[in-house]
């Protein structure tokens, strides 16, 4: 899919790849459909003293026309099952050893970030606490620990093809691992209220040592919260809170 | 009054059908028990809502391609109302639209007259549907006059966002909504008694159950559905309800479970997605064997197959939820479930197609309306795999791929056909045929609009935009030209096809005033609602028909005629 949206992380290309092998094998067959439908359509037109023939589907002669099709498309579903369950596998139930945790916490209508401090613990006083604005160290197995404050949210990020809802009263770990350093978009993806449009964040994906010098700028002047300045050449958009009034 | 005396004890108007006293307006309009007035009444609700929920579409289509901007007939649109538009829209298409137009109006109008019987088996139970059903429609329009406006916690209402004020904001729209919604299950129980019950108890002498035209199996089968999996939903929404008004904690964090909502609602709302596809494969099944003059290509094969669609709709429901906290483990079952009910439905999507095959094909315009649900409805149907492999929807979840998706069958469903109901029968309820000429300006100028809308909106989501957003400027990568003019497109090709109903209303007009005379049969079918009078008198036929055989003996070999009616004695 990387003709529409990149994929930047180590499952991204899993997930493309189940995305083709679905599109060939139903594009297959909605094109035979398709064609089968219009052609019949066309060359089957009402002719003058023509009679239609009168065929009703009742032995099993005449219902293999439709059976041996059925039993194609049904091998067809049987591979679309196999490979899903293989990516979903890798994707949602295996959780490979952290390098870096990271608490995601959703609320009407803001991400709050949490990372880990110089400790390199996470829920310890150093954590480093941001909105809108997350920042992670590129070919790194990231944890994220996602909660809400009150409704549930949906943390997407498109081009890591992670996304997962965040449920009150709960904490949910996922993980990503991404690849290509950048600056990336973080949607919510389940309605949330009002402000659901606006709860747009930023990921930066970065280097250890870009990542490095941000923290140490970031705890250096401690206040610098929300949304401190990003490492690498962020787009034009801003990050920072965009709440509406209400 | 003999012939009907199957069910003469249901009802005391039961009576009053043997001698027809002339009504009042009111007693035969408004207040009547007829079968076909309160189809009519339920498909002329439906119409009424369509156009108000294809209005708050062009709304918020306007908003999207131009956001900000003054929208005529409307003015500029707030985060609030844009919530509260894009949730209603969803909840009138499916409830007030779909329901009515596809599963009641259809229903009441034709099973009697299909089934050759005076009326439905409980003819009061049937008026108080539509008028629980009213009741309805003018609760749920209410709530956007309600202070603090209209719920906007979208269709599907997920809690605790619908369960407290201080979330949705709505303190009357969101118990409003739930209200509404409540009472429209209500009518639609009440409805589906009737028509498994008249369906079971009141067929024409000699029609046995393979002998009911298919329409009437799928409604049969789809209410079935309905019945089963609304159980819950109405439990749900009691439970809501609660949460709402009494502050109890069902659906909270604490002391609660906010994905069992989740549950309970899809439970119910996948197998509603069966509810509005199987009269609909009903209604084509009739119309393809009567325009290409063939029978129905393996009747009882479609059939059991419906019912199979049925059983298998009902373990599904989790497919909705494969990103919402459930274990993995779960989606990997409902995946299954949910790709192996490919299968029926393909078996009847093909036994459909092999029933062209050297046929007699005429394409007026229900054929065009009837092959153009089956060639749109195959997209919807073949990228519904991608959202039920539980992988691919990790990412295409809650994006527009989603929302083109189930447009795509849909719109197909609802819209492709529901013209292709209202052009075939238009003949038989008013007596006077539709103008050829302006129907298949309306089909082809609808059908490529269509088609304009929601392809772009497939690339969309394909490039990951979230659905329900009122403001894209936050998010880079779905603010450059590209992005934006996907989203112009769909709603340019909105205008167009909204444009396109306007032959639709002449034709409409035009022939109720001055349409030639349709007669009986003027589609020259086999079923028995054709054998009844346009349009048919209250009480159907002066005496019941008789059946002889099942209702698809078209082009049979010997005969000079290409159709032989089901009370043809010969």
């Amino acid at each position: 899919m990387n003709h529409w949206i990149k994929g930047v992380s180590s499952y991204a290309a899993d997930i493309d790849g189940l995305f083709w092998l679905v599109t060939a094998l139903i594009g297959f067959w909605f094109i035979v459909a398709q064609g089968i439908v219009i052609y019949f359509a066309l060359k089957y037109r009402r002719k003058e003293g023509v009679k239609a023939a009168y065929i009703t589907g009742k032995t099993w002669r005449e219902l293999s026309w439709v059976f041996i099709p059925v039993v194609l498309v049904v091998m067809c579903d049987g591979w679309i099952d196999v490979a899903t369950a293989s990516v979903w596998h890798n994707v949602k139930e295996t959780l490979p050893t952290a390098d870096h945790k990271v608490g995601v916490m959703g609320q009407q209508w803001a991400w709050t970030f949490s990372h880990e401090g110089p400790d390199g613990k996470l829920g310890t006083p150093d954590d480093i606490v941001t909105v809108d604005d997350l920042h992670v160290v590129v070919n790194k197995v990231i944890h994220v620990d996602l909660q809400s404050k009150d409704v549930l949210h949906s943390f997407s990020i498109p081009v890591m093809r992670f996304k997962q809802d965040t449920i009150p009263g709960r904490s949910i770990t996922g993980w990503f691992k991404p690849t290509v350093p950048g600056v990336y978009d973080v949607q919510c993806a389940e309605i949330c209220g009002l402000g659901h449009g606006y709860m747009a964040a930023r990921i930066t994906v970065q280097t250890q040592a870009d990542y490095d010098a941000w923290m140490k700028a970031v705890a250096a002047g401690a206040t610098a919260l929300p949304g401190a300045p990003a490492a690498s050449p962020a787009p034009a958009a801003a990050p920072a809170t965009q709440v509406p009034q209400k | 009054m003999t012939s009907s005396s199957v069910h003469a004890d249901a009802a005391p108007e039961a009576d009053s059908h043997a001698h027809h006293a002339p009504q009042s307006f009111w007693s035969k309009y408004i207040f009547s028990v007829d079968h076909k007035i309160i189809g009519l009444q339920y498909t002329l609700t439906g119409i009424f809502m369509a156009v108000v929920g294809v209005y708050m579409s062009y709304v918020f289509r306007m908003h999207l391609a131009n956001p900000a901007a003054h929208i005529p007939f409307y003015g500029v649109l707030s985060p609030a109302a844009y919530n509260s538009l894009v949730t209603n829209h969803g909840t009138i298409m499916i409830f007030w639209v779909a329901m009515p137009i596809l599963l009641a109006g259809l229903g009441n109008y034709c099973i009697p007259l299909m089934i050759g019987c005076d009326d439905m088996v409980f003819p009061r139970v049937n008026r108080l549907s539509f008028q629980v059903f009213f009741l309805s429609t003018v609760l749920l329009l209410v709530g956007f006059m309600a202070p603090g406006g209209a719920f906007g916690g979208a269709w599907t209402s997920y809690p605790p966002l619908s369960a407290k004020v201080e979330y949705n904001l709505t303190p009357h729209g969101n118990v409003i909504w739930l209200l509404a919604v409540a009472l429209e299950i209500v009518a639609f129980l009440l409805g589906g008694i009737n028509f498994v019950t008249t369906a079971m108890n009141s067929r024409a002498k000699g029609m046995k159950m393979f002998d009911m035209p298919v329409l009437v199996w799928m409604i049969v089968i789809a209410t079935i559905i309905f019945m089963m999996s609304v159980g819950p939903l109405v439990a749900g929404a009691v439970m809501l309800l609660l949460d709402q008004t009494l502050g109890t904690h069902f659906f909270a964090a604490q002391g609660g479970d906010p994905v069992l909502w989740q549950h309970l609602f899809w439970f119910f709302g996948h197998p509603e997605v069966y509810v509005l596809l199987l009269p609909e494969l009903g209604v084509v099944c009739e119309i393809i064997c009567v325009f290409s003059r063939k029978p129905l290509f393996g009747y009882k094969t479609i059939v059991y197959t419906t019912f199979m669609v049925g059983i298998l709709s009902m373990i599904v429901w989790a497919h909705h939820q494969f990103i919402a906290g459930i274990d993995p483990r779960m989606a990997s079952i409902f995946s299954l479930t949910t790709i192996i009910i490919s299968i029926p439905v393909a078996v009847i999507m093909f036994a459909m197609i092999a029933t062209l095959f050297k046929g007699s094909i005429e394409f007026k315009v229900p054929m065009l309306w009837a092959i153009g649900l089956i060639v749109e409805f195959l997209l919807g149907g073949v990228t519904g795999i991608y959202l039920g492999s539980s992988a691919l929807d990790v990412y295409f979840h809650d994006t527009y791929f989603v929302v083109a998706h189930f447009h795509y069958t849909l719109i197909p469903l609802v819209a492709f056909g529901g013209f292709a109901i209202f052009t075939y029968y238009f003949p038989k309820v008013t007596g006077k045929m539709l103008d050829e000429r302006l129907g298949r300006i309306h089909f082809w100028g609808s059908a490529i609009a269509f088609n304009f809308i929601f392809i772009p909106l497939f690339f969309s989501g394909l490039a990951g935009e979230h659905r329900r957003i009122y403001d894209y400027s936050g998010f880079a990568e779905l603010t450059t030209p590209h992005m934006q003019s996907l989203r112009t497109m769909a709603t340019h090709a909105l205008l167009v096809m909204i444009a396109f109903q306007i032959p639709f209303v002449i034709n409409v007009i035009k022939s109720l005033l001055k349409g030639a005379p349709a007669g009986a049969n003027p589609w020259k079918a086999n079923t028995l609602e054709w054998t009844a009078d346009s349009p048919p008198p209250h009480g159907n036929w002066a005496e019941l028909p008789e059946v002889y055989r099942g209702p698809y003996e078209y082009s049979v070999p010997g005969r000079e005629q290409d159709y032989w009616p089901q009370n043809a004695a010969n």
